[in-house]
């Protein structure tokens, strides 16, 4: 066989790197969605590739739900001064401070849905012309349909039966003033691919994603971690387990898993055999069907 | 499992509806192990409220709601799966002739495509059209899948007649590879699985047909064309007078100390380096993301490209097209459109539609020459300045262009150049 041809890894890197390079020369003002998640991360990693020797020419966005998990931000925190980039922080507390949205009641409320409004607050008042995400196509059905370039109207919503068609490797990134783009240069990486890719570049992740002892509870059938944020209710207790955690979002919705990978060649292993996939821990995709595609339509990362 | 080794392999499907393509998909995820326990979960609860027995593998890949009301497919889904031989992306598109425009998407980064027969009813209008878009957009590879074998007795002869049917019509196509299967998507037969109801057949399955077909000849490795992105001038220790064109090789071979000349300025100079994050490297070909840097200190910009000074593209203001139109509205005649080819952009005016085809018949149309949603015709076409153009036959990513509306910003047609 021709040894001119890539293995997998390589021909998604290579269109990650394209995409971002693409984001750069057609938009004014993009920035990198960074949640601390491992997608936003390969991300940035892939960002540091696509530019390099400079460095990347834009900030990175956090939405900060106030949630988080304390590693997050500080993980966060080391990056941005490592890559010498800005950081822009979008903050849910904030919108809800200032009247813009009412925090969700009960037991399983969560800010998920609140950050629609801080991130399209964000988005209009840094003029951020295009927001680079780290979502997956593999990941959930309403997003198997999205584009690498995906168009947001004046209002910030997605309208999934008028999208753009992208053919060959021609992306049309064209917009009128106060519409934005979302870019998905990961689009078709799998959960597996992240992980295999992570671990041959060794890229650095929070320690969250090994598993190790944490304090947790049992509730819609995944472990949620202790914090400050976590009422418990009577019949639940709190029990110390061997979690990692398979994505990182709202603190209080956020479900681990057991598990013995603590490091990035067993959570490969994990992850080949694993029968659940990764969003079925998290409770906010549980609420129906196309819950997904119904908060993408409003604005949703 | 030697993943260094593995490579992508992209594939579309079409057919028309009801021929089995969701299911088809389903199946291939299923047996390979791709789906997840929660999606069959949730695929069973939606099976069971439908009143279907059993689960149906379809609604895996019908993806949005409208599309899970209507129970059919309406725009590109994407899935993926892997073997250990593999990496796929499937592009399922449906396969209406409203739905054209999806499908040439579809095609126009795939690698292969499959298209769908029901046994019951063999070769059909929607059949012949199928194939014209997989040899319009020069799908490399076409495997026709004879589907539903189950309800014709896994009969070897409505198989061969179909075969037949297919042939008579395809001998006025140009396609490189074809190769014929009989299937049962629902049962399996043949599809990860050798059939055990179909002894005559001896080819492989479709599982296998897909994991050891031959792609890396599919991209063009003669014609070295570097269409650059951006320019990177990192101004920072080490790289003060760093300049690097930053792009991915869209076919051939480029290697430091090649000559190469800048078009369309037509300066030449000679490859310095080619760099990447992870170190400079002696040779790159497509698709890869890298960026060059050249001897001379020349003016490069966006939509600039670099070839060899021995092989150039054409420098083209006038050429002829093929044409799909992807807009509710038509086409207007001598309008102005931004032509986007390679990272170059440009004003451009349909000069002439030379004919319309009847994709179902490829019957030329030279009468109604007005281009609507899903029609494909043959045009000239005019831009203001220069494109470096290959024909698309030779290269599809140098070959090809989209139409963009300057009064809506959408993406109104795509071209391939001939
Ligand atoms: N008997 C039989 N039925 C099939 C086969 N493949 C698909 N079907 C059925 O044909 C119908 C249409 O299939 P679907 O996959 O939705 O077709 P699509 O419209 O091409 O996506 C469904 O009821 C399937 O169960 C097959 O091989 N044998
Ligand atoms: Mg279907």
């Amino acid at each position: 066989m021709s040894k001119y041809y890539l293995n997998y890894l390589d021909e998604l890197e290579s269109e990650a790197i394209y995409i971002l390079r693409e984001v750069w020369a057609q938009f004014q003002n993009p920035v990198i969605l960074f949640s601390g998640g491992k997608d936003s991360i390969l991300v940035t990693h892939l960002a540091r590739k696509a530019f390099y020797p400079s460095k990347i020419p834009f900030p990175l966005l956090h939405v900060d739900t106030g949630h988080n998990f304390p590693e997050t931000i500080q993980f966060r925190d080391e990056l941005i001064e490592a890559l010498g980039v800005q950081l822009i922080v979008g903050s849910v507390q904030e919108s809800i401070d200032t009247g813009r949205v009412a925090e969700e009641k009960g037991k399983n409320a969560t800010r998920n849905a609140l950050q629609i409004t801080t991130l399209l607050d964000a988005i209009e008042s840094n003029k951020i012309d295009c927001a680079i995400g780290g979502g997956r196509r593999d990941e959930e059905k309403a997003r198997a349909k999205e584009r690498f370039f995906s168009h947001r109207d004046d209002f910030g919503q997605w309208d999934p039966k008028n999208q753009r068609p992208e053919l060959w490797n021609l992306l049309n990134g064209k917009h009128f003033e106060g519409e934005h783009f979302r870019a998905f240069p990961i689009s078709n990486w799998t959960e597996m691919d992240v992980w295999n890719y992570i671990k041959r570049e060794d890229i650095k992740i929070p320690s969250l994603y090994l598993a190790h002892q944490r304090e947790v509870v049992w509730r819609n059938d995944s472990w949620i971690p202790v914090s400050e944020f976590l009422k418990l209710d009577e019949n639940e207790k709190i029990e110390s387990k061997k979690i990692r955690f398979r994505t990182l979002g709202d603190i209080t919705i956020t479900g681990g898993i057991e598990s013995d990978a603590d490091t990035l060649e067993k959570i490969v292993v994990e992850v080949a055999a694993m029968k659940q996939t990764e969003r079925g821990n998290r409770s906010d995709d549980k609420r129906s069907e196309t819950a997904m595609e119904d908060r993408k339509r409003q604005g949703y990362f | 499992m030697e993943i260094d080794k593995n490579q992508l392999l992209r594939f579309t499907t079409a057919g028309s509806v009801d021929d089995g393509k969701s299911t088809l998909i389903g199946r291939l995820l299923y047996d390979s192990k791709a789906i997840f326990e929660d999606q069959l979960e949730a695929i069973e609860n939606t099976s069971r409220k439908k009143g279907h027995e059993g689960v149906d593998l379809a609604l895996f890949t019908d993806g949005l709601r409208d599309e899970r009301e209507q129970g059919i497919t309406i725009d590109v889904a994407y899935r993926y799966f892997t073997t250990p031989k593999r990496k796929f992306i499937i592009a399922d598109t449906p396969g209406h002739i409203q739905y054209t425009r999806n499908m040439v998407t579809g095609a126009s980064t795939a690698n292969a495509a499959l298209i769908l027969i029901d046994a019951r009813h063999g070769v059909i209008e929607q059949t012949k059209r199928h194939a014209f878009i997989a040899s319009l957009l020069q799908i490399p590879h076409i495997i026709v899948c004879i589907n539903k074998m189950d309800l014709v007795d896994y009969s070897e002869e409505v198989y061969e007649k179909i075969i037949n049917q297919f042939e008579e019509f395809s001998s006025k196509l140009y396609v490189k590879d074809i190769q014929f299967l009989p299937i049962s998507a629902l049962d399996g037969d043949n599809v990860v699985n050798r059939s055990k109801n179909m002894d005559w057949y001896k080819g492989a399955p479709l599982l296998y047909t897909l994991e050891t077909m031959h792609i890396s000849s599919d991209i063009n490795k003669i014609d070295a064309r570097f269409p650059v992105q951006t320019v990177l001038r990192p101004q920072r220790e080490g790289f003060i007078d760093y300049r690097g064109y930053a792009g991915r090789v869209a076919s051939g071979i480029f290697r430091p100390g090649d000559d190469v000349v800048v078009l369309p300025s037509g300066f030449t100079s000679k490859i310095k380096g080619i760099d990447t994050m992870d170190g400079s490297l002696e040779e790159v070909f497509a698709p890869m993301s890298v960026a060059i840097s050249l001897e001379d200190d020349i003016d490069i910009s966006r939509g600039d490209m670099i070839v060899k000074e021995n092989n150039q593209p054409k420098a083209l203001q006038e050429f002829d097209a093929m044409l799909c139109w992807f807009n509710n509205s038509p086409a207007r005649p001598r309008a102005k459109y931004t032509i986007v080819h390679t990272s170059n952009e440009q004003k451009a005016m349909i000069k002439e539609v030379v004919y319309k085809i009847d994709i179902n018949t490829y019957a030329r149309e030279e009468e109604d020459k007005e281009l609507k949603m899903n029609d494909i015709a043959r045009i000239s076409i005019r831009t203001t300045r220069p494109l470096m153009v290959d024909e698309y036959r030779d290269n599809r990513l140098t070959g090809s262009f989209v139409l963009i509306d300057d009064a809506t910003h959408e993406t109104v047609a795509a071209g391939m150049i001939v």
